[in-house]
């Protein structure tokens, strides 16, 4: 690193020596220890900016799975390698001697909320959104119906979907409910050649199921038009461009009305996705027999799943109800939301999946917002029921991430997330509102506590020995790694 | 008074100071010399190296530890340089052939405004991104995907509409990933694609606001 070429070095270090003075003024000379839970980017970019804004904090990064960085290893597809460049970000943090990984503990099970708050001068709960929100249509529950997240996970390695086995071999049709780009990674995997998918770090079960998987259609079902779609430009040019896919897209859907073009002017990504999909139709395409196809269904809500006349208990067909869109915005802010037309069409399909939102899960003790499906906040800090339904902050416990915000964002939206919620925690500190650090016994605390419940903790040098592992396994196979998918297996490679 | 507060009393700046500036003026030349003797160091090494660096280090000898890993570094493409097709990358790496031997490159003056209005005046040399040359200088800008145009945490805003003029169109892919920034502004660029060149010179970058 340049030493700095800047000729006013010297009084530029006091400036920000002065910036950081005035974010903790009074008690920086004091440790202050501080935990979080869940080691993805929301939990991450908390640990890394507490670490540059106070010299002597202490942080703990807990994660109930032995390996850390949370959907970036288990989220992001398998054909996007670029963003997952920012685990090199993290690693750099969870190697800081002001920072330590305990990986393969639970809240709740190896350690709970009250023990952590006894433990810490604060708390910052990072965990995300593990479960799903659901249709609530009839026969939801037939097999060969899975939430994404489910699916994602399970051709991610996963531990927990390790043994998903969704059937890929007794149709040829796949329904995926939503058009977010959750929805879009899914097709993407579905439908993208499979010599493309052998050289990623795919999970090595999902690339044997996909081998032999017969699904050559993927329809992308949404409730409204092309200009609600809730997909990314990127996203779309990537699908779209894949080789040999015949897209089929109902030229009707694309015709605007004054409220979609509102929504389009107030909004770049909206317009530059409704192009996309405009110039993805080919005029006079028509199907190739051996040529896999993309199907953008709009305006259309599911109704209830059809169970197969072949296979019992098992999904054979979805009803959609037609919709028509509603404004129900007022004056300038255009709200259009979709009304069943009780027109009704079906479309066969032996795999469906639905992409319509994560859900966080409640913990013991916790404040959770059943609705909106987070932890109540303000800004980062927690907000308990106090009395007569008022609410006021939980001090010392704080959120970030999806947990936080809601299951929607990319990575980088953590960023600012992490910095709101931090500057909370400063303005607390500076107050004098949380405890001091000589009370609290931290990281010792906490491996006295994990100890004598015989937790195997997996350390951030146990990470390194599964990254290593899975590099070799990769290596022989021409992929950049081979994930290790059980817990047996992450486990034995951790505590190696 | 201590001999720190004498010094400071009598308007002397304090000894490590002087060496300290005196430093800043002198490494420079030196590692422009090792870059034209030392065989090609990738664009992609250079950065991870300066990323590493910027992360919780003590201020006091990175120079030197930079000194030496130059010296250590070998010829290796690393898989990112490989796989990533970004035109920027590609060019940058191209002028960093065309530095061998070349005259040592010309360095141009770039001004970063953080969110609370403080400036930051830094010297770039030509075909560095705008990413780099922060990192370089201890300048809080986020590069979560490395350059590869896979986030926009890198997000600048270039205060001058003119200057924003002079920059080439944003490709595809760029525009795809400022879709997504926070505080968007219509001269908004990722800082990993504005690459230094001698019509930029006195570019003035702005940090976007954390919350809106």
């Amino acid at each position: 690193m340049l030493v700095g070429t800047s000729t006013s070095m010297y009084s530029l270090k006091l400036k920000s020596f002065g910036r950081i003075a005035r974010c903790f003024s009074t008690t920086s000379s004091s440790p202050l220890r501080i935990c979080v839970v869940g080691s993805g980017p929301a939990g991450f970019y908390t640990a890394e900016k507490l670490l540059k804004a106070h010299e002597s904090v202490e942080v703990d990064i807990i994660d109930r799975l032995p390996t850390p960085f949370g959907l970036v290893r288990s989220g992001v597809a398998p054909d996007h390698p670029e963003t997952k460049v920012v685990i090199n970000q993290f690693s750099r943090v969870a190697q800081n001697e002001r920072c330590s990984f305990f990986g393969n503990v639970s809240l709740g099970s190896s350690v709970t909320l009250l023990e952590l708050r006894n433990m810490y001068n604060a708390v910052v709960l990072a965990y995300g959104a593990e479960s799903d929100r659901s249709l609530g249509i009839p026969k939801e529950e037939l097999a060969g119906i899975y939430a994404a997240r489910e699916f994602v996970w399970w051709y991610n390695g996963h531990p927990d979907c390790r043994n998903l086995a969704p059937d890929l071999k007794s149709s040829d049709t796949a329904v995926i409910l939503g058009q977010g780009n959750v929805a879009l990674d899914v097709a993407r995997i579905l439908l993208r050649p499979i010599e493309e998918l052998a050289r990623t770090d795919i999970a090595s079960h999902a690339l044997a199921a996909l081998e032999e998987s017969s699904i050559r259609k993927v329809y992308l079902v949404g409730r409204r038009g092309p200009v609600q779609a809730a997909c990314t430009a990127k996203e779309l040019r990537e699908i779209l461009g894949i080789k040999d896919l015949g897209v089929y897209i109902k030229p009707a859907d694309l015709v605007t009305t004054p409220a979609d073009e509102i929504e389009m002017k107030n909004s770049r990504i909206r317009r530059r996705v409704h192009e996309l999909l405009s110039k993805a139709v080919t005029p006079g395409c028509t199907p190739v027999a051996s040529q896999r196809e993309l199907h953008f269904v709009f305006f259309r809500k599911p109704d209830m799943f059809l169970e197969s006349d072949d296979k019992s208990g098992h999904v054979g067909g979805i009803r959609l109800e037609k919709t028509a869109l509603k404004d129900v915005g007022d004056d300038e802010l255009v709200k259009q939301v979709a009304v069943g037309t009780g027109v009704y069409e079906d479309i066969s399909c032996g795999l469906a999946l639905k992409s319509i939102g994560y859900k966080s899960v409640a913990v013991d003790g916790l404040p959770f917002d059943t609705n909106k499906g987070i932890v109540p906040n303000d800004r980062g800090r927690v907000l308990a029921d106090a009395s007569h339904g008022h609410l006021q902050h939980d001090i010392g416990l704080y959120v970030c991430g999806w947990l936080k915000r809601g299951p929607t964002g990319i990575i980088g939206t953590n960023l600012h997330c992490a910095e709101e919620t931090i500057s909370c925690i400063s303005e607390d500190l500076n107050r004098g509102a949380l405890a001091s650090a000589s009370t609290k016994p931290g990281r010792e605390g906490l491996r006295q506590v994990l100890d004598s419940r015989n937790t195997r903790v997996v350390p951030f040098d146990g990470w390194g020995k599964i990254d290593c592992e899975e590099r070799r396994r990769g290596s022989l196979k021409n992929k950049p790694r081979e994930k290790l998918a059980t817990w047996e297996e992450l486990l034995e490679v951790a505590c190696r | 008074m201590d001999g720190w507060s004498e010094r400071l009393a009598l308007g002397r700046r304090p000894v490590g100071v002087r060496c300290r500036r005196g430093a800043a003026l002198v490494l420079p030349l030196v590692r422009n010399l090792i870059e034209s003797v030392v065989p090609y160091v990738s664009r992609r090494e250079r950065y991870s190296r300066s990323l590493q660096a910027l992360h919780y280090r003590p201020r006091d000898s990175s120079a030197a530890r930079k000194f030496s890993s130059l010296l250590s570094n070998s010829m290796a493409h690393n898989q990112y340089l490989k796989t990533q097709s970004h035109a920027s990358f590609c060019t940058s790496a191209a002028k960093l052939d065309s530095e061998e031997g070349d005259e040592e490159p010309q360095r141009i003056n770039v001004t970063f405004v953080d969110k609370d209005g403080e400036e930051k005046h830094i010297s770039v040399p030509e075909g560095f991104s705008m990413l780099e040359a922060a990192h370089d200088n201890d300048i809080d800008l986020e590069g979560a995907c490395e350059g590869t145009m896979a986030c926009s945490t890198c997000h600048v805003i270039v205060m001058d509409e003119d200057q924003y003029n002079k920059l080439p169109d944003p490709v595809d892919e760029e525009l795809d990933m400022l879709d997504l920034a926070f505080g968007l502004t219509k001269t908004s660029r990722l800082g990993c694609q504005v690459i230094a060149k001698r019509e930029l010179d006195g570019l003035r970058l702005a940090l976007p606001s954390a919350t809106s």
